[in-house]
């Protein structure tokens, strides 16, 4: 036995950028902490949530403490000291900037060719935008998952019933919807909403009811039934917080697509009317002055492509958090 | 099998049946009057009432409607075009949609299927990179901004193509159209292809075949692709269903003379015209239903095991 290598202390380095006392493979923390950590470690979705929240924070806080109103026709004073109408003014950092060196005016995003600046209908766009997507998909949510879990739960031919509402309604193309909604109702927000209310839920309510598939035959659900609760007690209560999971992340892909189905709507001429602005509505007002104006499609576009971006980047973290795969660990 | 397709159709039908009653129903008990009342006399609105059998029962009107829809008419539009018959219109605008439809799915999954299975082949390297922006770019880029940016590009700023749909020019004018639709199924196709060719590269199955000696293109072909391409059908059929939303657009930004400008100017112009908005929804439905049949039938097919879960329910 000539001499074995006995391991010295130099021959081990610490793991650096994680802390050592904490095991997190086999983690004694709760379910959500872990869900967090595994969250705030995803570079992706750290960078959706930091372009989500600057927008909502621009969206918010731009259309307050902008010198102008959304909808409000600005004049500069001219060259010869003539008042006059603030119309298609390209941005101050597109270049020559000719006709955009008005005393003390600068517009950021330039102006619209009615004269209204487009940096605060772009904030103000925005927000109607991600006001709509998170009433409605909030809206759906609600629907959505007690459906999806009433049905999963009872089973038979409740489940039946109500699988056969869903497959007709499902089977009905989103446009037809969207032009029978049309005709009942006036063009504007209420439109974008409804639509999204009857198209959206479904999705939701499919996962919620798989989800409440798997569930209900749970030893805790077992024994919440033993102990004399009610069907709704147990579908609301125990099995509803443990579907959480999915259906935020169905959630979080959901926004992006309220989103662009209203940019959609308002893009064909049946969502947002004027002088109401949305993401959808700039985009078709630069849409229809794109060559001579290009810059004026410029910045609802990118807001856009952001925001679609930020959400899928979220949701994707989401779904990988909620079930981390063995190769990620 | 034979069970499961009569099963299938017969559902469909009968969904394709309740949706046109209500659509027909919601558009008949409608508030309001069809006619304009100032410029009519209260005795030509109820010439006209009665020459188009409006004062029949609903369900009577409904039978009418059926019958005439299943001898193969649409009936006339109320305003939209002067009150001529539906049928020859909406078929010449069906013919537009339906090239440039058919031109971009081709596109969209032959460059999709080849990026995803570059990709896979290449992991890790310069392709794999490209396939993974390409697919992120058709999630976060809506069809419409591309095909805006396309036109303003390759149409305006360097004048190579037409700006507009021209159905002279069939081939060259519908390149950019089809192009621009393709996005979202270039992205869907490509990232899945890659990931179930990934999977499909680390199975049991496929380690077997490597280790009795099978390599390259023999075993890509026998044994990879032929698994990782039988669900990529999965994905390529609700695209085509999702054509329907991003034509309507695509058919706006390029004047294309199609069905869904024509749904967008039975519904979005001055005045509703019902009996296009009935015709045309009668349309996509059957479009729709009819294309989750043939989905549903390719899946029984493709894997046995939905066709016995669909008997046992």
């Amino acid at each position: 036995m000539a001499d074995t290598y006995r391991p010295q202390a130099d021959d081990f380095e610490f793991i650096s950028g994680r802390d050592i006392n904490v095991d997190q493979n086999f983690a004694s923390q709760g379910y959500w902490k872990g869900v967090a950590l595994h969250f705030a470690r995803n570079r992706f979705a750290m960078t959706g949530v930091i372009l989500v929240g600057v927008i909502v924070l621009f969206a918010v806080i731009a259309p307050l403490v902008s010198t102008y109103d959304y909808d409000q026709i600005v004049s500069v004073v001219d060259g010869n000291g003539k008042e006059v109408v603030a119309k298609s003014l390209s941005p101050q950092w597109a270049g020559d900037g000719a006709d955009n060196r008005f005393a003390d005016r600068t517009f950021v995003f330039g102006t619209d060719d009615l004269g209204r600046d487009l940096w605060t209908r772009t904030w103000q766009g925005a927000r109607v935008s991600l006001i709509i997507a998170f009433v409605a998909i909030f809206i759906d949510m609600l629907i959505g998952t007690s459906y999806g879990l009433i049905s999963g739960f009872f089973g038979g031919r409740v489940d039946m019933v109500m699988q056969r509402f869903i497959e007709i309604l499902g089977s009905i193309p989103t446009l037809v919807i969207i032009s029978i909604l049309a005709i009942f109702m006036e063009k504007g927000i209420g439109l974008v909403i409804a639509s999204l209310l009857i198209t959206e839920w479904i999705g939701m309510s499919k996962i919620a009811r798989a989800e409440c598939l798997k569930l209900k035959e749970r030893e805790y659900v077992l024994a919440s039934r033993t102990l004399g609760a009610g069907s709704f007690h147990i579908i609301f209560k125990q099995i509803l917080p443990n579907t959480i999971g999915p259906i935020i992340t169905q959630v979080m892909f959901s926004i992006p697509v309220a989103i662009f189905t209203e940019a959609f709507l308002s893009f064909v001429g049946v969502g947002i009317v004027l002088p109401q602005c949305s993401i959808g509505s700039l985009i078709e007002a630069g849409f229809n002055n794109i060559t001579i104006l290009p810059y004026q499609i410029v910045p609802p576009i990118s807001v856009l492509a952001l925001l679609m971006l930020g959400f899928n980047l979220i949701g994707d973290g989401f779904r990988e958090a909620l079930a981390p795969k063995l190769e990620d660990m | 099998m034979r069970n499961y397709i009569a099963k299938r159709i017969l559902m469909s039908v009968l969904t394709l049946f309740v949706i046109v009653f209500v659509l027909f129903v919601l558009i008949r008990i409608m508030p309001g009057d069809p006619f304009p009342v100032e410029r009519m006399s209260a005795e030509m609105i109820a010439q006209k009432r009665l020459e188009l059998g409006l004062n029949k029962p609903i369900l009577e009107q409904f039978v009418d409607y059926m019958s005439m829809l299943l001898s193969g008419s649409f009936g006339n539009g109320t305003s939209l075009y002067n009150g001529a018959p539906i049928k020859p219109i909406m078929l010449k605008c069906l013919e537009n949609s339906f090239k440039i439809g058919v031109l971009s799915i081709l596109f969209g999954t032959t460059v999709g299927l080849t990026l995803g299975i570059v990709a896979a082949l290449n992991r890790g390297k310069f392709v794999d990179g490209l396939c993974t922006i390409v697919s992120i770019l058709g999630v976060c880029i809506p069809s419409y901004v591309f095909m805006i940016f396309l036109q303003y590009f390759f149409a305006y700023k360097i004048p190579f193509f037409p700006y507009f749909f021209d159905p002279a020019r069939f081939m060259f004018s519908s390149i950019m159209p089809a192009i621009s639709l393709s996005l979202l199924s270039i992205s869907t196709v490509a990232r899945f292809t890659r990931n179930e060719m990934i999977e499909v590269m680390n199975s049991d199955y496929v380690k077997l075949a490597q280790s009795k000696g099978l390599y390259g293109f023999e075993l890509m072909r026998r044994h990879v692709l032929r698994n990782a391409l039988i669900p990529i059908v999965t994905v390529i059929a609700p695209l085509v269903v999702d054509l329907l939303t991003g034509a309507m657009v695509m058919e706006k930004i390029y004047g294309v003379n199609g069905v869904g400008k024509l749904m967008v100017d039975a519904i979005a112009g001055d005045g509703i015209d019902y009996n296009y908005v009935l015709a045309l929804s009668i349309v996509f439905s059957s479009m729709y239903i009819g294309m989750m049949l043939v989905l549903d039938i390719l899946y029984g097919i493709i894997d046995p095991r939905i066709r016995i879960s669909a008997k046992e329910a």
